[in-house]
């Protein structure tokens, strides 16, 4: 399967898919050259033994090339959360729509452009920061992307800007999906003492397309700046997804993240967070609601390098039907990182009696004055809370369904941004069978 | 550091004597011939000749797990290894009074006086295991009397034949892993315990190993099987003699409760741990299991404070309905020690329990891995499991990983599993001194009450030494 994509990317000369500075190209070609020699991970490796990725590497896949004629304003209308002003950069099928896109009004200081678009203009600011984060060394899926580097959004915000309005990445796919993988690479920087709030959505026009998407989102957070970042993976039911997430932390920052899983017929995500310096706060919540035969895998992994930082993270799973739900949360404290605080929670509530988890709370400790905690539950609703409930006049049912959306609720409600808030929960609430 | 203190920092390994007595060793090396030679020594039946080679063969097919464990050693060399080595006595044992009194006063330097025990009230029975060898077992006659076997593993293949057959390698197969096959292949002695149904044991059983001969490896197996109805408690301790090589221990324990049995396995592991540039010391890889019936119980206590590297997880396949498994753990590494240690919990039958109390401290330049598996397969119903798994920390040169994996297939079952990593405390110490006790009675009472929930599963006579043993391990670890 590997050569497929070594002839896909030798083809692409003379595309546009080939374009950017000239420092890009090496990189891009020592990471195709990385993944022709690694090809896909085997079974054994500890990283993806319970990630089915059978589906992708026996699949034959067509580059994405966009064909976004008949896509709508209004068909986009139920995915931008009420604020059709927010600034959006829309991708259909992997390539930036410029005419579905709004650039709102952004502070000075603060730029939102296509990757294509910065490659042209941009150059200094990508140097520095594209492909620098995220290691190709990391994962064979992170080569292969990086090989393909060219589409994805770039949301650059300068010292001490604050970017009033979020700015939402939004990567939808239609019918002519079928068949082909996206490699979006999206870069946030976050200068110096600047706030942002980023969100990611990868939703579906065309449930039942089997597509794969590979997408990347590098994040650098600088001294004393502030991230909100939300991701959401609504992708088709029988598409597959393989995303990383990889966060560079600078001194007295903070970043905030929420991950919403709820499609794809396989959704990983990484997310990886470095903490460089002093004092960081790094807030991770997570939820994950699958049913059918889906898989949700979730693997983050927070580097702890220097003391008296934070780390907080709390992931949830629903798990209905024959799907199954994968955590593996490593927090590594390097001996230098004294006073660190790190508390990782993983729950999951199994609604159906086919439905599997594998959940891997990892710490690896070298340092000795920290505080360190993680805990992880695998189990069905609380007879007790039941009990009370019916006690009280709510019919079984209902109660169940209450439970289940209050347990959901516990991390939906760290979001900060209210519209995006509501809309989750509406969500959430509408998967769980109404409300 | 108090003077006291120096002096303990620079205490020398008490169990590192050598005894200086002929063994009967064979060359180095493994080859069916050596296998072969092992069987024919100890006269073994055809039967279990074949089972070795096969396990052997599988042996030679298999690759030594360096991938995942998080230690890391000098690979060994299994062909300088001599895998037979016998105190040289002519003929059996036919009581302790025969046995070489030097090998006596070596149970006596190690706290164990068989001879004395005789007269003491009969609460332990002692099986010693020399090297390779089993020494003398005493309290036989009368644990005989209630139908109780316990003996050395090649006197059961002698004298058991039919039990031994049936059971071994029946929880922990001979192509089980590396380390588990090569035991099969090469096992040299070990012990035999069968509990007659509904028989209580009536005293707490005990093994003491023993490795003396330079370059030898020890490969222990241990079957207990406890009939229907039935319970006993057994006690496992473990020394070496000092010496700058390392040494391989290789042992296999099988455990297997039949409907409503109990069994109970407590180990105190003390093996020499190497010095404090981590030469020399015993590399600790076992392969412990059991298996539980249904409504039989099988529960773990081990206190591993020795060995340079230890990789076990004694483990239990909660087969019957209502089975319950328990692993309570304290590992200690200190100086340059590693430890990978943890438990399986494979949860197959209908409201199968199981909890995990696992305490790891870590200081000098050790490091400390917990490594679990909890596993809950689809016909479980109402499993239940709870992990507790805590570290501690003393100085900022050692390690302390969790790995935990939970593997849910059933809805009803619940798991939970909590996990801590902390230093040890200083307002604890502070508020230990400001009451009058110096440092190091300060972090031993600290670290006691830390693993207070592990030693009081313990046997008493074994949590008194667990705890002294602690309190030696960690000696100089707090400047």
């Amino acid at each position: 399967m590997t050569e497929a994509f070594v002839q896909d990317f030798e083809a692409r000369a003379g595309t546009a898919t080939a374009e950017g500075p000239e420092w890009l190209e090496p990189i891009r070609r020592s990471a195709m050259e990385r993944f022709a020699r690694t090809g896909f991970p085997a079974a054994r490796d500890e990283e993806w033994r319970f990630t089915p990725i059978g589906p992708i590497a026996q699949g034959t896949w067509r580059p994405a090339l966009g064909g976004a004629g008949e896509v709508t304003r209004e068909q986009l209308a139920p995915f931008v959360f009420g604020h059709a002003d927010w600034t959006t950069l829309v991708f259909v099928n992997g390539i930036y729509h410029e005419a579905l896109s709004t650039i709102g009004t952004l502070p000075p200081g603060a730029r939102v452009a296509s990757l294509a678009e910065a490659l042209r203009s941009d150059g200094a600011l990508l140097h520095g920061h594209l492909a620098r984060h995220a290691p190709v060394e990391g994962s064979p899926f992170t080569a292969l992307n990086t090989a393909f580097l060219s589409e994805g959004g770039v949301v650059h915000v300068g010292t001490n800007v604050d970017l009033a309005s979020p700015v939402h990445l939004l990567y939808v796919t239609t019918a002519e999906a079928g068949g082909t993988v996206a490699h979006p690479r999206n870069l946030i920087v976050v200068e110096r003492g600047a706030r942002a709030s980023v969100i990611e959505s990868y939703v579906t026009l065309a449930p039942g397309q089997a597509y794969w998407t590979n997408p990347i989102t590098e994040v650098a957070v600088a001294a004393g700046a502030w991230l909100e970042h939300t991701r959401i993976q609504r992708e088709s039911e029988t598409a597959q997804h393989v995303g990383l997430t990889h966060v560079d932390q600078q001194r007295d920052s903070r970043y905030r993240s929420f991950s919403l899983a709820m499609g794809a017929a396989l959704g990983r995500h990484n997310l990886h967070v470095r903490l460089h310096d002093e004092n960081i706060e790094t807030l991770l919540y997570g939820l994950y609601v699958t049913r059918g035969d889906q898989t949700a895998d979730n693997h983050t992994a927070i580097y702890h390098d220097q003391p008296n930082c934070r780390s907080w993270e709390v992931y949830k799973g629903i798990l209905d039907g024959r799907s199954r739900a994968v955590f593996n949360g490593k927090v590594f404290v390097k001996p230098e990182a004294q006073k660190t605080d790190a508390k990782q929670t993983n729950r999951n509530l199994l609604l159906s009696d086919g439905a599997r988890v594998d959940t891997k709370p990892q710490l690896e400790i070298f340092a000795d004055d920290v505080k360190c905690t993680h805990g992880a539950t695998v189990g069905r609703l609380d007879e007790m809370a039941r009990f009370y409930a019916r006690s009280r006049g709510i019919p079984a049912a209902a109660a169940d369904l209450l439970l289940t959306y209050a347990f959901a609720a516990e991390v939906v409600e760290e979001v900060t941004l209210a519209p995006v808030r509501e809309e989750l929960d509406r969500l959430v609430r509408s998967r769980l069978g109404g409300l | 550091m108090s003077s006291t203190v120096e002096s303990l920092v620079n205490k020398e390994y008490k169990y590192g004597f050598v005894t200086d007595i002929e063994s009967d060793v064979a060359p180095k090396g493994l080859n069916e011939d050596v296998i072969r030679l092992i069987s024919a020594k100890k006269q073994e039946p055809e039967w279990l000749l074949a089972w070795r080679l096969k396990a052997y063969r599988g042996w030679q097919k298999m690759t030594e797990p360096h991938h995942w464990p998080n230690v890391t050693y000098t690979p060994v060399d299994y062909q300088a290894i001599s895998y037979y080595s016998a105190p040289r006595t002519q003929k059996p044992l036919g009581s302790l009074d025969e046995v070489d009194p030097k090998l006596l006063e070596t149970y006596t330097k190690l706290g164990i006086p068989l001879s004395e025990q005789k007269l003491l009230a009969g609460v332990v029975a002692v099986d010693a295991i020399f090297d390779s060898v089993s020494v003398g077992t005493t309290y036989k006659a009368k644990l005989a009397e209630q139908g109780i076997i316990f003996c050395s593993f090649g006197e059961a293949v002698r004298e058991h034949p039919a039990l031994v057959q049936k059971y071994l390698g029946s929880v922990v197969p001979a192509s089980d892993n590396f380390f588990a096959a090569l035991n099969a292949a090469v096992f040299s002695d070990g012990s035999f315990v069968y509990i007659p149904k509904g028989i209580r044991c009536p005293m707490e059983l005990s093994t003491y190993f023993r490795i003396n001969t330079a370059e030898t490896g020890q490969f222990e197996r241990t079957l207990i099987v406890a009939d229907e109805g039935a319970s006993v408690s057994y006690l496992e301790g473990c020394t070496a003699p000092k010496r700058d090589e390392n040494q391989l221990h290789a042992a296999v324990v099988e455990l297997v409760a039949l409907d409503n049995a109990s069994i109970k396995y407590s180990t105190v592991q003390n093996w020499y741990a190497g010095d404090e540039n981590g030469r020399g010391g015993i590399y600790n890889f076992v392969t412990k299991r059991g298996k539980a019936a249904a409504n039989a119980k099988i529960s773990w206590t081990q206190v591993e404070t020795g060995s340079a590297i230890t990789w076990k997880y004694p483990s239990v396949i909660l087969q019957g309905d209502n089975s319950v498994g328990e692993f309570y753990s304290v590992a200690v590494v200190n100086g340059r020690q590693q430890a990978d240690t943890g438990t399986k919990m494979i949860h197959i039958g209908k409201n199968s329990r199981s909890t995990i109390v696992s305490k790891g401290i870590s200081a000098g330049r050790g490091q400390n891995s917990y490594r679990g598996l909890v596993k809950v397969l689809p016909k479980a119903e109402g499993a239940r499991n709870y992990t507790q798994c805590d570290s501690m920390l003393i100085g900022n040169r050692c390690g302390a990983h969790t790995f935990p994996y939970i593997d849910v297939q059933n809805s009803s079952s619940s798991t939970e599993h909590e996990a801590s990593t902390s230093k040890i405390g200083e307002d604890q110490i502070f508020y230990l001194k400001q009451r009058g006790l110096n440092t190091e009675n300060a972090i031993s009472m600290v670290v006691n009450g830390f693993c207070k929930e592990v030693f009081k599963e313990l046997p008493m006579e074994f949590a008194v030494e667990a705890q002294k043993l602690l309190g030696i391990s960690l000696e100089g670890s707090v400047g």
